[in-house]
């Protein structure tokens, strides 16, 4: 199975240029450098996991590339296009979108709803529209719904569609950040620790589902703490250490790294 | 009280449309009615059916503002006095453009009025937010009061009314006790827009209010309120989502302010004249109370609370000594005991009762 993903990897690779590069980026907060120097690249079709010891910049890298922080130096290209200063939501519709370590979600609207905001990232219902019931409404309102619906039923939340977010459990709120995600259409996914507070039945049935998502043509990069989880479902490991990569290659490399069994499973060995 | 709002919510659609066209039938014949304990003893109660009103309209406004997408807007005020004086102003003072056309350009101006005060002001959030646009009131006030062009604290007079047809009278009733009789002495002329009547002004302020609901149901279940309450809930999140929140906090704002133009435009045209005075930051707080009292987020709990806010004082003008006493009190009541106001959005009391229900199957309290 694992040989077969990186081969569809491998396929697109030879096909076209990375979809995304972090090129040297740097990111610091006064005295803090939180990211240095950090350059990697996700190819098309792959599922790229993210990990390192805590406080390693994980999070701040998603945050640099999806436009929560400007990096102070170095720059992440996207699909042949430097992010530049685009804003938060240009960059979404370029094709990046992500879940949030600590759940996001609009907890006041329904699980259908919060899918729906996602989907209307690619509609240009205004006011003019929305008022007369324009076609323009009236189509986008049809494929909004048929999308969310669709993602629903992907994330197994098609029973949970009209309950508000927050009465969902924890798992099924973590699902839904991915279904609202997936509804912006990206190239690329970002999953900050979408299996945080998961027990391990959980987290397999998690690692399933990001795989379906890449079959389906999705481009994910996955943080994650748990190693054997990363090891299990990912093509290419990035592992990051106090805001340096320290690592970069696939499972079995990574695994048998010497920087990284003593940075990350040297030093916290007990924690698994 | 809930299961009632309960039952409404959840009746078949045509028992609710049908229970909506008889409650504006109500509210259209409420001056003519007249009705024993609801009509105002010590003041014109037609009057009061049209500050009432144009209060639900400027509630109905804020609400786009504060209860969908989320801002504490603490100068409204100030887009009401711009709807006012546009009218006054190329009315009376500086031209005499008829009503109509007036009220086009009074929702025109408070609506540019709107984006420009939301351009620079949107970016920061919060308290902030609420700081600036409370200086936004005050300014549009002491720029009115010290303006000669605007003729100052002197206000401006001879405010154009709206083209009267008088088609016919309506005679109303009077009360004795609990009887009725049909007043002929004292007829509202359908519809002879004047100072003496409100009654034209109400049934015109009535009908726009109509339409803004029908807009605001139809905006908000479509992108845009989407936006707005993904906006209010985390705007960080909504960004990242691929909503851009900046110009849908730039759109409330400008609705808002549209609405909240209306209202003052129609103000004015019912006085006949204005002055800087009634502008005061205190009836800014006036219309919050409204939205929050009412419940934001729920265009019909707007409603509620305008009628809290500006038909109590005057049905109880006994007390008026204590209004403001009674009003804080009430107000500390009510924030107390029902903080979400009185009608909070329908999904505000589906979350009230799913709560209940876990309460109830945790604490293990069967029933029957």
């Amino acid at each position: 199975m694992a040989e077969t993903t990186v081969d569809r990897a491998g396929a697109h690779r030879a096909e076209s240029a990375p979809l995304l590069q972090m090129q040297q980026v740097t990111l610091r907060f006064g005295g803090v450098v939180a990211l240095n120097e950090v350059s990697f690249e996700i190819h098309r079709g792959e599922i790229l996991g993210l990990i390192g010891p805590n406080g390693a910049g994980k999070t701040t890298c998603f945050n640099a590339l999806t436009g929560v922080y400007q990096p102070t130096s170095g720059q992440v290209v996207f699909d042949g296009q430097p992010l530049g200063r685009r804003k938060r939501y240009q960059i979404n519709r370029l094709g990046i979108a992500r879940t949030f370590q600590n759940i996001r979600l609009f907890q006041n609207m329904t699980a259908r709803e919060n899918v729906l905001v996602g989907a209307d990232a690619h509609h240009r219902t205004g006011v003019l529209n929305a008022l007369f019931r324009l076609p323009r409404h009236r189509r986008e309102e049809a494929e909004g719904h048929r999308l969310a619906d669709e993602l629903l039923e992907l994330m197994d939340l098609g029973h949970r569609g009209d309950d508000l977010a927050r009465n969902l459990s924890y798992g099924e709120q973590r699902r839904l950040e991915i279904a609202r995600a997936l509804a912006t259409k990206p190239k690329l996914l970002c999953l900050d620790e979408p299996a945080a507070g998961f027990n391990p039945v959980e987290k397999q049935r998690l690692m399933d589902l990001i795989r379906r998502v890449r079959d389906m043509g999705n481009t994910v990069l996955l943080i994650e703490h748990d190693m054997r989880l990363v090891m299990g479902v990912t093509d290419r490991i990035v592992v990051l250490e106090f805001g340096k990569k320290i690592a970069d290659g696939r499972p079995e490399q990574i695994q048998n790294d010497p920087a990284v069994i003593a940075a990350y499973l040297g030093v916290e060995d007990d924690e698994s | 009280m809930r299961r009632f709002l309960d039952a409404v919510g959840d009746a078949p659609r045509g028992v609710r449309i049908a229970g909506l066209v008889a409650l504006a039938l109500l509210a259209y014949a409420l001056p003519l009615l007249n009705p024993p304990i609801i009509t105002t003893p010590e003041s014109d109660f037609r009057a009061v059916l049209f500050t009432v009103a144009s209060y639900a309209l400027v509630a109905l406004g804020l609400n786009i503002v504060l209860g969908y997408a989320g801002l504490l807007d603490l100068g409204y005020v100030g887009f009401y006095a711009v709807g006012a004086y546009t009218v006054a102003v190329f009315g009376s003072l500086h031209g005499n453009l008829p009503f109509p056309l007036l009220m086009v350009l009074a929702v025109c101006i408070t609506t540019a009025s709107g984006l420009l005060l939301g351009a620079p002001t949107l970016r920061v959030r919060g308290d902030y937010l609420a700081i600036v646009t409370l200086g936004f009131g005050e300014i549009i006030r002491l720029v009115a009061l010290n303006s000669e062009w605007l003729n100052g604290a002197r206000g401006i007079t001879g405010i154009p009314r709206p083209p009267s047809v008088e088609l016919f009278e309506i005679p109303r009733l009077t009360w004795e006790g609990w009887v009725a009789y049909v007043d002929l002495g004292d007829k509202s002329v359908f519809m002879k827009f004047a100072l003496l009547d409100a009654t034209p002004y109400y049934w015109l302020t009535l009908t726009v209010i109509i339409f803004v609901l029908f807009a605001d149901v139809l905006l908000q279940r479509s992108r845009v309120g989407r936006a707005w309450e993904a906006t209010r809930e985390d705007e960080e999140a909504a960004e990242l989502n691929g909503v851009p929140t900046f110009r849908f906090k730039l759109l409330a704002f400008a609705m808002g302010a549209f609405v909240g133009g209306m209202s003052g435009a129609l103000f004015a045209s019912r006085q006949g004249s204005i002055n800087p005075e009634p502008f005061v930051i205190q009836i800014s707080i006036l219309f919050l109370a409204a939205v929050v009292i009412g419940g934001q987020g729920n265009r019909w709990g707007a409603i509620v609370g305008a009628i809290v806010v500006a038909y109590l004082p005057e049905r109880f003008r006994e007390a008026s000594e204590f209004r403001v006493l009674i009003f804080g009190l009430a107000l500390l009541v009510l924030s107390n005991f029902r903080p979400q106001g009185l009608l909070p959005p329908r999904r505000r009391r589906r979350v009230n009762r799913e709560t209940d229900r876990k309460q109830q199957m945790e604490g293990g309290v069967v029933h029957g």
